[in-house]
């Protein structure tokens, strides 16, 4: 499995054409702790760069965008129960939603690993 | 999906060498570079405070004083007098009061602190309106009194159950002081100005040091274990669960004392049939709004669900009208309550507790309910 990073910090998984999405732990940390997250609802057709989900911290709330087209196909409901997952484990339980992906030329522009450490640097 | 201005022009208070060193997390404030965070964290910050203390750098804020030229203390009271709608003759010699500088329509300029010192009078007022706060006073007082502010001193808040404990160390006396008590006291032989006051709704002190031993003494303090650092995210939370003011956000030029909820701090020898009744700017307004209500008033909210609603969303007064009825003027999260927490305005006609009200957040409505304030109880050593 791959996995590819935005400008936004936004991790992105791709097993076949489902594309699970994130926030980079760089991204938590900088949103320190995190109360609320509220999610799309599966189904919804997202274009790349639409607001897709919400995260609040303490302080505000931070819009997480879309990083590709696709129908959310599946949502990470234990966020909507314990928030506090993307503090403790942004890279891993706290994904955000997985979409079908439409367009795998998007795929194009994304950051590797190292190019997105590069980024955060 | 993060900021990351970094304006180049902020001014440093006294202990901004210290936040750097303690991993402070920087932000622009009123002009200012501050901490909004250490490396602890908003949440566990604002729940340290609450259990134990939090010290709090809040030397951006303004430190005035009043002096009679007629060397007398009741006259620079009674010349105070015009600019806030309190009784300020009658504070007692060591004793604080909390005020605001209204204008000619009634509404307020600032909020800010008075404390009788004996011989003058000593203010507190917000960073962001310091300087008009300073033209204010001189342009309505220069007759009768001298005005100097104290760019000298810093200014820290030791806030939380522990803080008397802690403080007792450093100031003997510091413990026996009632809430609102204010005056000159040595902290580890620094000549400060203390307070038993503060901006969480617990207990604690406000301490005016000397620029040049504010770092030394704050460092003192720091080194105790049941005190960390606090920044200001979790000031901004705490006030908002202790259901206090913030200047700019809750009351401001266009909301009257009356409307902000604040008739509490009117004294009765400025109201209709007092001694010395009305006589501030914006009087008309102020006694009519205490005499007969004001057409809207502060309330908080606490939202049904677990978003929070924060400063700027429009209140409606039911899930489907087009017209909103008012606003929320600060909201986030409380971590002592483990939820969402809002205050905002509403007619007063539909602003009694339990009434229900709707938010309108990302498109859909959610329902809060008007609320008392505080949302945590205040635990002052009164």
């Amino acid at each position: 499995m791959t996995t590819l990073y935005t400008e936004d910090h936004e991790w992105l998984q791709i097993d076949g054409d489902v594309v699970t999405v994130g926030i980079t732990d760089y991204a938590q940390s900088q949103l320190g702790d995190v109360v609320f997250v509220e999610l799309p609802k599966v189904g919804r057709a997202l274009k790349k760069a639409e607001a897709a989900a919400v995260v609040e911290s303490v302080k505000a709330a931070s819009d997480v965008y879309a990083p590709i087209t696709g129908e959310v196909v599946e949502i990470n409901d234990a966020l909507a129960a314990e928030p506090a997952l993307v503090n403790s484990d942004a890279d891993g339980k706290a994904w955000f939603f997985k979409l079908k992906l439409a367009d795998k030329s998007e795929l194009e522009g994304l950051m590797d690993a190292d190019a997105y450490k590069a980024h955060t640097a | 999906m993060l900021a990351t201005d970094k304006p180049s022009t902020l001014k440093q208070t006294p202990l901004h060498a210290l936040h750097i060193a303690r991993g402070g997390k920087m932000v622009p404030f009123a002009g200012y570079d501050m901490p909004v965070q250490y490396a602890t964290g908003v949440l566990k910050e604002h729940l340290h405070a609450r259990a134990a203390a939090g010290l709090f750098d809040v030397s951006h804020m303004g430190q005035l004083t009043l002096r009679a030229k007629s060397g007398k203390l009741e006259d620079a009271a009674l010349a105070l007098e015009k600019l806030v709608p309190m009784d300020i003759l009658a504070l007692a010699p060591g004793r604080q009061r909390y005020a605001q500088f209204t204008n000619d329509a009634g509404g307020i300029l600032d909020d800010l602190m008075v404390a009788n010192f004996g011989d003058h009078l000593f203010l507190v007022v917000n960073a962001a309106c310091k300087d008009e706060d300073e033209a204010h006073l001189r342009a309505h007082l220069t007759d009768t009194c001298i005005i100097e502010t104290l760019p000298d001193r810093a200014l820290i808040a030791l806030q939380g159950p522990k803080a008397a404990d802690v403080l007792a160390k450093f100031c003997p006396e510091a413990p026996a002081m009632k809430f609102m008590d204010a005056g000159p006291h040595q902290v580890n032989g620094i000549a400060c100005f203390v307070s038993r006051s503060g901006y969480t709704g617990e207990d604690g002190y406000e301490i005016s040091i000397p620029n040049d031993q504010a770092e030394a003494l704050t460092a003192a303090l720091l080194d105790h274990p049941d005190v960390l650092p606090i920044g200001l995210g979790a000031r901004d939370s705490l006030r908002l669960e202790a259901g206090l003011c913030l200047y700019g956000h809750d009351i401001d030029t266009t909301t009257t004392p009356v409307e902000g909820g604040l008739n509490w701090s009117i004294q009765k020898s400025r109201r209709t049939g007092g001694a010395r009744a009305g006589g501030f700017l914006g009087s008309d307004k102020i006694l009519a709004q205490l005499d007969g209500g004001a057409p809207r008033k502060r309330i908080g909210l606490l939202p049904e669900g677990r978003a929070p609603v924060r400063e700027g969303v429009l209140l409606f007064a039911d899930a489907t009208s087009t017209k909103s009825i008012g606003s929320v003027t600060s909201g986030g999260f409380g971590p002592s309550l483990g939820a969402p927490i809002a205050m905002g305005y509403l007619p007063s006609a539909q602003a009694a507790d339990g009434t229900t009200v709707y938010a309108e957040l990302r498109g859909q409505r959610m329902p809060m309910k008007v609320s008392p304030m505080p949302f945590v109880p205040h635990s002052y050593k009164r």
